[in-house]
């Protein structure tokens, strides 16, 4: 018997929700940071899933594009916690309220 | 056969997302990361998607994660090991949210409709994607390029020091 697409966004649905928990439950910019990337991979593994299954290339070109944006996300998203962490010392979310009025 | 594989990657997947999550130490939690994103690219190769599985390995368990390991080797976050998560309330308004999250999801994927087409392993090889990405998708490939080079200048920018200022606080940290 082989895997449904059910049980492919069933599993992606448990990832996605498990990145939910980081990003809410912890106070560590760098966990946080990569919750969001078990997000962001839950949704390309939704993306393959249809693409095998419709078929059509498209969900496997966008899972590119993801994974170009996510590289740049990344990068930028570092250096702000390292800009952040030279002035406060600290990659605590809570001890960062720059913008909070 | 290949039931059996998927469920024993997809816990594997499982497990080491939740690592991910409730690690105490963030090096531990990149470790864990890399395993979650090779499950994944397993996953993708059951998928018949051996290009976006190669991908998956080159660009996110390794430039990308190499980049998170870097930055928290650099940052010395010896103090900020324990169980970091937030106050009570918080903690279970979070937990509450990502389960009403898995729960619509659940719902929304319930009896989902399968096409049931059969595997074109033609359809995931880099000859295919190459042939999609500089024709019908070659404008997003382009912007896809200008936004890379709009994160490099913005890393540069954002992490270049003020040489005054530096100079001012006498080069520490």
């Amino acid at each position: 018997m082989k895997p449904t697409l059910e049980m492919y966004l069933i599993l992606s649905a448990v990832i996605f929700a498990i990145g939910v928990t980081g990003v809410l439950t912890r106070r560590n910019a760098l966990i946080i940071f990569m919750s969001v990337e078990l997000m962001l991979n839950a949704a390309n593994l939704t993306l393959v899933a249809y693409s095998r299954f419709l078929p059509d290339v498209s969900g496997q070109i966008f899972v590119f594009f993801v994974m170009a944006v996510a590289a740049a996300e990344v990068a930028v998203g570092l250096a702000i916690i390292v800009a952040v962490f030279r002035q406060k010392e600290s990659v605590d979310i809570d001890k960062v309220n720059l913008m909070k009025w | 056969m290949e039931l059996t594989l998927f469920i024993l990657v997809a816990l594997a997947a499982v497990t080491s997302a939740l690592l991910v999550v409730i690690g105490k130490n963030p090096v531990y939690s990149v470790l864990f990361l890399v395993s979650a994103f090779f499950c994944l690219a397993i996953l993708y190769v059951m998928l018949g998607a051996p290009f976006v599985a190669a991908l998956q390995v080159i660009v996110y368990a390794g430039a990308i994660m190499v980049l998170f390991l870097f930055v928290v080797m650099l940052l010395n976050l010896r103090d900020a090991q324990s169980w970091d998560v937030t106050g009570s309330m918080r903690r279970w308004i979070g937990f509450a949210t990502a389960g009403a999250v898995l729960l619509v999801a659940l719902a929304a994927v319930r009896g989902v409709f399968d096409p049931g087409a059969s595997l074109r392993p033609e359809m995931g090889n880099a000859e295919s994607i190459g042939s999609a990405l500089f024709t019908r998708f070659l404008l997003p490939f382009e912007v896809a390029s200008i936004l890379l080079l709009t994160a490099i200048i913005g890393v540069v920018t954002l992490l270049k020091r003020d040489n005054a200022k530096s100079q001012a606080k006498g080069g520490e940290a």
